[in-house]
């Protein structure tokens, strides 16, 4: 851990808001600037501003990286899965009118959850690889 | 007045361009790298791109910067000073490569020109389409997701590929697995 003590407050005040403002940017990109990959990011820089002051074993243990792991995966596997879905439907592969009933509703719907689905693989696959560079020193060697 | 903003904006882009190249500090080379990558989020909110200037804001200037003193923190953040001759060749051929891009840049319509083929191609479609079709106010999320969701999925996979590649370069679970159980491997190869 980083004994800067104005770093360190100012961080625990910062990342919380951080992460607030992704989550914002993940579910207000419908109607401002933003979506799933820009909140995925900035979700992930609030990751690495945590293991950068808190030290990469208590970053992993707040997010460990079998759990990252798991999110990649998750992430891309719902998007797909949407597509997936609206098949079922009787639509096209990621034709997002066949999930509901109306299909502007179906259209919201598919957008909101392949916009999830960026957002969770990307600020997983930031924090997966920054804990990858960081620990690399320590691991293998 | 719009122009001189572009104007300012492109030379601190050229100026630290080539302080980047001229620098040998490679930790100061990463710092001036996140504001170069800001300078242009500026530039592309000044050209009314809002989420392209969101998305160089949030990888160029936030992620690439951490990732990039990540990397200098296993290495080591002073470029190596071994003195090369100057090679003539390879200055011919970056000014003749830019100049063939200047060359080309005549040939293409002027900056916000309605009449331009970028904005007649499928744009008028999506600019007619999105309110009734998708009913999302912002229409970059509407044509991402939705029209294009296709592309946008090619792109969460190149995501995906690009963390499973690291994992294999930087030591994946299976090194992990090695570096865990190296101290009885170690004592069992010992023993005999």
């Amino acid at each position: 851990m980083i004994r800067h003590v104005i770093l360190r407050v100012m961080s625990k005040l910062l990342i919380p808001v951080i992460m607030l403002f992704a989550l914002y940017v993940q579910f207000h990109g419908d109607y401002g600037p933003g979506g799933g990959f820009q909140a995925g990011v900035i979700f992930g820089a609030a990751i690495i501003l945590y293991a950068l002051m808190f030290g990469l074993e208590t970053a992993e243990a707040v997010f460990p990286p079998r759990v990252l792991e798991l999110l990649v995966t998750f992430g891309i596997l719902l998007y797909g899965g949407t597509g997936i879905a609206a098949i079922f439907e009787g639509g096209n592969f990621l034709d997002y009118s066949a999930l509901a009933h109306e299909p502007v509703h179906g259209q919201h719907l598919g957008i909101l959850l392949v916009e999830l689905g960026v957002g969770i693989t990307v600020a997983s696959v930031m924090a997966t690889i920054f804990f990858y560079f960081a620990g690399r020193g320590r691991r293998d060697v | 007045m719009i122009d001189v903003i572009h104007i300012v904006l492109f030379t601190f882009l050229a100026v630290i361009a080539i302080a980047v190249i001229r620098l040998r500090d490679l930790f100061a080379a990463v710092m001036l790298m996140g504001i170069f990558s800001l300078l242009s989020a500026s530039l592309f909110t000044v050209m009314d791109a809002v989420d392209v200037a969101f998305t160089e804001a949030a990888v160029g200037a936030g992620i690439s910067t951490v990732l990039m003193l990540a990397t200098l923190s296993l290495t080591t953040s002073k470029e190596s000073t071994l003195y090369q001759r100057p090679q003539p060749m390879a200055l011919i051929a970056v000014i003749l490569t830019g100049a063939a891009l200047v060359y080309a840049t005549f040939d293409m319509p002027r900056y916000g020109d309605a009449s331009a083929p970028i904005h007649h191609h499928v744009a008028d479609y999506y600019i007619a389409r999105t309110e009734g079709d998708i009913g999302v106010p912002n229409m970059v999320t509407a044509i991402l997701a939705s029209y294009r969701g296709y592309d946008t999925w090619g792109e969460t996979t190149v995501i995906f590929t690009a963390c499973v590649a690291v994992m294999l370069l930087l030591g994946g679970g299976r090194t992990y697995y090695r570096w865990r159980h190296r101290d009885d491997a170690e004592g069992e190869s010992d023993g005999p």
